[in-house]
């Protein structure tokens, strides 16, 4: 299995009064050919960026000032901007979490499907409108054909949220960027998006990066997971590695922290204390290591890598060794 | 299972009846036009009992109608008919005055530490304010009052000479519970306390509310869409669907024997946390439906069931208890 992605130490700044916030700070990983990856982490983790920065589209004062983003083994960093056009869309896609403003209220549901199919390949106007139609069948739209000519206003958070999906397929790319597509879902709906996903993912063999907080959705639907904190990943691994070998704090913490569908009696809620830290000038050393239980004076010195704990897992902590290995 | 601090056969809060339907258009065009005004049926018909030091759970997803229930309760919303006792006392019919003075046992914590606090008060005068206008504490005393509510939920004190912008969203939601505690409630309504916060700041807020919970005798209506989570701090879960109660057992009962086929699909569509277990088809098809203009007279789950026929559609089903302490509003759950 080839790699279809590789981001390799990936800067994402934002220059604003007062400093630098390093959105994403020297991050690297790829995703594998029909490959779930799941992108973890709090708000203001770095995971939207990350997904921003693989299409280019970081928003100002935001800039990505050095690391390489290979699709297909080729650099997307020294590509001009006319050359993006078919790669965003067409190669990669993104679905965005709040499918009321990433549509556009004046136009049809049908107009900016066609129109997304429009832009990348050159088929007929009532052929755009078949796909369009067939596309919104693929995704669990029922009547389509009527469906079609609705605004955005018409359909609800569930629907709005298949008819992203649809766009976001209309060329099948072969990377889907999905940044929290459930997060402002209802649970039975985002059960059906989830399904959804996976079975075109799996039909078309199409590669996921999936960003979401909920580790019940990682579960269900990665493969492999990168948790990030502060701008950097801090643990990347196989997802049930992940689940029952975690190598870092951070995500031990994050696991003991969220209720897993037992009573208190069961197993009690185990917080981590503490708040993320302030990005803006963030300091040198573990990103986690003022909230961390583990913490030794070696965690502040310099910024820690992720090291090879087996193959395929990696982890950013310097004491990964001496407290889990056994 | 989750053990209540306290057990007693009589409820603190009963709630009897109660229906709440928001009109929506009522718009001059449309009178001119002759078009009646939409209603949007939020609480229907909805019995409830609530036992002292007990956490009632109430599931349910957006649109259900379980903030609108927790609000009538509280008269933050009027209901249009039904009852609530509190403490025996029927509170629908209660005078300004003596509602206020209700109020005094019956608080709310909101779910946006960001909007439910007066970003131009500190802290300290907040809380104050909240101390003495039931004339709790005296004006003596309430300095002090101030710094044990701060410290009681896990705030230090210089947190009062603060305004709500300079803390956190954790900081800001223990506010907005030493708020509620400062007049010594003996019922609290949280609604979705922890669904704007961080996950790593969630486990705090919960155990901080747990422990309050269970040290000061409270009785609790937790309010939420989350599953893992109400199985967690509940010791009964009530599920709402379209304004109605569809099932109400103890967390235990509910979660390993759910009966009403739209608590199974919710439990079912809950992601589980393992990774080894997935389920490859989705729980439930459909979506709710509209809450606008619904008829009433058959079953509100009916459009998605699997289990329908020929009298749901005729008839509303009621609550009925099926197993001690389950109960089921289905027709095709035999007891």
């Amino acid at each position: 299995m080839g790699d279809i992605l590789r981001v390799e130490n990936l800067r994402t700044y934002f220059k604003v009064r007062g400093g630098v916030v390093k959105a994403v700070d020297d991050v690297s990983f790829t995703v594998g050919d029909g490959e779930v990856l799941g992108l973890v982490g709090e708000s203001g983790s770095g995971k939207s960026m990350t997904c921003r920065s693989i299409l280019r589209l970081v928003p100002p004062p935001g800039e990505i000032l050095s690391g390489r983003i290979y699709y297909q083994d080729q650099d997307i960093m020294t590509w001009p901007e006319n050359h993006l056009v078919d790669y965003r869309g067409a190669q990669v896609s993104m679905v965005l979490q709040e499918p009321m403003t990433a549509l556009n209220a004046v136009h049809t549901v049908g107009k900016q499907i066609v129109e997304t199919i429009l832009q990348h390949e050159s088929v007929s106007q009532k052929d755009a409108e078949q796909r369009a139609i067939d596309l919104m069948r693929l995704v669990g739209i029922p009547a389509p054909e009527r469906r079609l000519k609705e605004y955005p206003h018409q359909f609800s958070g569930g629907m709005r949220q298949r008819v992203m999906i649809a766009i976001a397929l209309a060329c099948r790319p072969k990377v889907l960027l999905a940044d929290e597509p459930t997060t402002a879902l209802d649970v039975t709906i985002q059960d059906q998006i989830i399904r959804l996903v996976k079975d075109l993912q799996e039909e078309m063999g199409m590669s996921v990066v999936w960003v979401t907080h909920d580790l019940g959705v990682v579960a269900q639907l990665c493969d492999r997971v990168a948790v990030m904190y502060a701008g950097r990943i801090l643990e990347l691994c196989d997802v049930i590695e992940l689940f029952e070998n975690s190598r870092h704090p951070y995500t031990r913490g994050l696991m003991e922290s969220v209720p897993s569908g037992n009573t208190r009696a069961a197993s009690k809620l185990i917080p981590i204390p503490g708040q993320p830290p302030d990005l803006l000038n963030l300091e040198e050393g573990c990103p986690f290591r003022e909230r961390c239980r583990y913490t030794v004076e070696r965690c502040q010195e310099k910024d820690i890598p992720l090291v090879k704990v087996s193959d395929k897992h990696y982890s950013a902590c310097i004491r990964q060794k001496e407290l889990w290995e056994s | 299972m989750n053990e209540p601090a306290v057990t007693s056969s009589q409820p603190l809060l009963k709630v009897r009846d109660v229906s709440k339907t928001f009109i929506l258009g009522k718009s001059v065009i449309r009178q001119m036009l002759g078009r009646s005004p939409d209603s949007l049926r939020a609480v229907h018909h909805v019995d409830l009992d609530i036992y002292p030091g007990e956490c009632l759970g109430l599931v349910g997803e957006s649109g259900c109608g379980k903030t609108t229930l927790g609000r009538c309760i509280l008269r933050l919303y009027e209901p249009d008919a039904g009852q609530v006792f509190f403490d025996g006392q029927e509170i629908l019919n209660m005078s300004t005055a003596e509602m206020n003075n209700m109020r005094r046992k019956m608080q709310i914590v909101f779910q946006d530490p960001y909007s439910s606090l007066n970003p131009r008060i500190k802290i300290g005068e907040m809380l104050k304010e909240a101390c003495l206008v039931h004339g709790i504490v005296k004006q003596s005393e309430v300095k002090q009052q101030v710094e044990d509510l701060l410290t009681m939920v896990g705030l230090s004190a210089d947190i009062s000479e603060r305004f709500p912008h300079e803390l956190s969203g954790g900081q800001r939601q223990r506010v907005g519970l030493a708020r509620a505690l400062a007049v010594n409630p003996s019922f609290i309504v949280a609604d979705e306390p922890i669904s704007a916060l961080d996950v790593s700041i969630q486990a705090q807020v919960i155990n901080l509310l747990v422990d309050l919970q269970e040290k000061l005798h409270l009785t609790m209506l937790f309010i939420t869409h989350d599953l893992r989570l109400v199985r967690y701090v509940s010791h009964r879960v009530a599920v709402m669907y379209l304004g109605s109660i569809v099932e109400l057992a103890p967390v235990d009962d509910l979660f390993s024997n759910p009966l009403h086929p739209y608590s199974r699909a919710l439990l079912a569509a809950a992601p589980l946390m393992n990774p080894r277990r997935r389920s490859r088809v989705a729980a439930i098809k459909g979506e709710p439906p509209n809450p606008i203009n619904i008829p009433s007279g058959k079953c509100p789950f009916l459009a998605r069931c699997e289990l329908a026929r020929d009298r749901c559609s005729v008839e509303e089903p009621q609550l009925v208890e099926v197993e001690p302490g389950h109960f089921v509003s289905c027709f095709a759950v035999k007891g």
